[in-house]
């Protein structure tokens, strides 16, 4: 069944019941607590969680597979929420045709560029990705923005405006992204007691696609051509002396995740009707990185724990205030509760990148598989565990 | 006419001559030995015939088709497969994905996106890739990391992908350095029963006289990059050239 062997067929089950329970999962705490502030069961969060797992899983096809590691993956999640808002602005605000042209338009862009960039290799690829995602950026945030020529909108972002066209947009129709009616910002809210559920449209629209994308990157690494990728990384030398051409292959690898990144795109549109060129920078494009790398670089689920990781933290860390932190350390002197928040000040709200650049620092030190790994380490550490506890008994059951 | 026709090769890396003027024609079905001391050029005319490097002038002729100018993996493609001096593998695969990769470049061509189906759906590739690992006695290592796989081992699991593809012209550079007597012994058997197994035309390039006289239907030598002698192994021993060009003197009978 599905084609995958039974141990990936239980890895995809998790998935799947993990991204559909999610708005149960990520609230476990009830809504008046002092510890709801942790919850992640909201629908900007969650889309974020799903959206952003799309964009690492693309990443690691190119990166993990063949090692090519690209810094300018987010211009073609930039060029898809810019191709389904212009879709939205022509044509209606059905995400279904967003997201499709968001996806062939980042596939056509990413031809372009992968193309070029991959004529290198080693770090010069990655410099050549990195100078082309900064060219979009400055095209989508000026060049191509001016009274005569206006693709972008520069500044303020691409949006939906009431003199667009939209020629299939009908008053029946919500003013939103909608699937066939349906809006994308609808939410039901699930009181049980102390909690509050919400299940969101957009979420779950999302999440369908991310269990897509996840059981069709499984496919890719378990066939010839994910061998083949994973072949390019070892010894590309070797690859070519045995008869395979290994342009065609990397292009390919380039131009998939190119589109995963594109479909990201898209769906950010759904949840949101606005593209902006920030969603190009480079900081962006290094984000991504870190997702996978924090995830598991290589591995199949790694992306998006990594990609659920850093979204989970930003959300958390950038809400902390000073005032949040008096309150956390009231129940000491004046005097240390005011060193405490004066030390962790700078690792909190606008300062979030720092904790993020340490704990990367410590990931990529002490645990270079990311957060696979350390789930794996942990597992081999109970399991010796138990062994050994078994190995001890025997041994002292004569004495008793 | 020869499988293999290298006529007038030159080749210079800055002001060194590692080629000059190279003639040599390689039958078809014969095991030819290219021999000579170190720094005679013989892996420098080995990589002009695969595509690595371009010879200055001259021609290689494979099979009524120019190799020059032409693309690795396109000239891998027309059956001419080479086992590497330090071997080159896919050390971070297994064993059996390192075997399965030359069975995909034989049956699919030089590029195939076949990211739907799956590696261990394709019977034909996993059982020739099988039937390689037990050919060369390697099956037992089929699924250790290749990385972590003895020098000796590594050059069979090579030889095992190069002759995967089926090739028509085998180029071995060194195959037996550094292996221990009878790894050396293991390797001439397994060539030899390959060679009895199939249509198949091997150029090797050895230090090792007893592997060169064991193996070699015809040997040329090279020294200083020019082949001063081509001629049948029985004639080659005793050739006062070749006495000189090991030895630097003239050979005293
Ligand atoms: N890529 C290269 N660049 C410069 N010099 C080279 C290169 N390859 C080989 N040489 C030189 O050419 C000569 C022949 O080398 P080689 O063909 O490796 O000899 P061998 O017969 O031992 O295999 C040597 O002097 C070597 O240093
Ligand atoms: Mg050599």
């Amino acid at each position: 069944m599905l084609r995958l062997t039974k141990k990936d067929i239980s890895l995809l089950v998790v998935v799947i019941v993990l991204t559909m329970l999610a708005p149960f999962l990520l609230n476990p705490f009830p809504s008046d607590s002092g510890l709801a502030q942790f919850n992640a069961g909201y629908p900007d969060l969650m889309q974020k969680f799903v959206i952003f797992g799309i964009f690492a899983i693309g990443f690691n096809i190119l990166f993990g597979l063949t090692g090519y590691l690209s810094f300018g993956h987010a211009a073609f999640l930039g060029v898809g929420s810019y191709a389904a808002v212009w879709m939205y602005k022509l044509v209606s605000y059905n995400v279904l045709p967003a997201v499709v042209l968001a996806v062939i338009v980042a596939g056509l862009f990413s031809v372009l560029i992968g193309y070029v960039s991959l004529r290198r290799s080693g770090i010069y690829f990655s410099i050549l990705t990195l100078a082309f995602a900064q060219m979009s950026f400055a095209l989508a945030y000026s060049v191509l923005s001016n009274p005569s020529f206006n693709l972008t909108n520069g500044e303020t972002g691409l949006q939906v405006y009431a003199n667009d066209p939209q020629i299939f947009h009908g008053d029946h129709l919500p003013n939103f992204p909608h699937l066939f009616g349906l809006s994308m910002g609808s939410t039901y809210k699930m009181a049980a007691g102390a909690w509050e559920f919400q299940f969101n449209v957009a979420y779950y629209f999302c999440a369908i696609f991310m269990i897509l994308a996840f059981y069709l990157s499984m496919r890719l690494v378990r066939s010839p051509f994910g061998l083949i990728l994973r072949a390019v990384k070892t010894n590309q030398t070797r690859l070519n002396y045995t008869g395979l051409n290994t342009r065609p292959y990397t292009l390919a690898a380039f131009v998939i995740s190119g589109m995963y990144a594109g479909l990201a795109g898209g769906l950010l549109a759904a949840t949101d009707p606005l593209a902006g060129a920030e969603r190009m920078q480079w900081t962006a494009s290094g984000e991504v990185v870190l997702m996978t790398i924090l995830g598991g670089v290589g591995t199949l689920i790694g992306p998006i724990l990594g990609a659920g990781f850093i979204k989970y933290l930003e959300n958390i860390f950038s809400k902390i205030n000073d005032n949040v932190l008096h309150q956390w350390f009231s129940f000491m002197p004046d005097g240390i509760e005011d060193l405490m928040v004066m030390i962790i000040h700078p690792f909190v709200g606008k300062g979030w990148h720092l904790t993020l650049g340490l704990m990367f620092m410590l990931v990529v030190t002490f645990l270079p598989g990311g957060l696979v790994e350390g789930g794996q380490r942990i597992k081999t550490w109970w399991a010796n565990r138990k062994s050994s506890d078994k190995a001890g008994k025997p041994a002292s059951t004569p004495a008793e | 006419m020869g499988i293999l026709e290298v006529q007038g090769v030159n080749k210079a890396f800055g002001g060194l001559k590692a080629l000059s003027d190279v003639n040599l024609n390689v039958e078809e079905n014969t095991i030819h030995a290219i021999i000579g001391p170190n720094g005679a050029g013989k892996s420098t005319l080995l990589n002009c015939f695969i595509g690595k490097l371009i010879p200055d002038t001259g021609s290689v002729v494979f099979n009524g088709t120019s190799l020059l100018g032409i693309k690795p993996h396109e000239i891998n493609q027309l059956g001419v497969s080479r086992v590497f001096q330090t071997p080159e593998i896919f050390s971070d695969l297994s064993v059996f994905e390192n075997v399965m990769i030359p069975c995909f470049a034989k049956r699919d061509g030089a590029f195939k996106l076949n990211a739907l189906s799956r590696v261990l759906g394709q019977r034909d590739v996993r059982e020739k890739a099988e039937q390689m690992l037990v050919d060369v006695n390697m099956a037992d290592k089929r699924d250790m990391i290749a990385s972590s796989l003895s020098r000796g081992d590594k050059r069979r699991l090579e030889m095992a992908m190069c002759l995967a593809q089926d090739p028509k012209l085998l180029l071995l550079d060194e195959p037996t350095a550094g292996m221990a007597r009878a790894d050396t012994n293991n390797t001439i058997d397994l060539l030899h029963e390959i060679k009895s197994k199939r249509d198949i035309t091997m150029a090797i390039i050895e230090h090792d006289m007893h592997v060169v006289f064991s193996l070699a239907q015809k040997i040329s030598v090279l020294a200083q990059g020019t082949v001063i002698v081509e001629d049948m192994p029985e004639n080659i021993k005793g050739h006062p050239k070749v006495q000189e060009a090991y030895l630097g003197t003239p050979a005293e009978g």
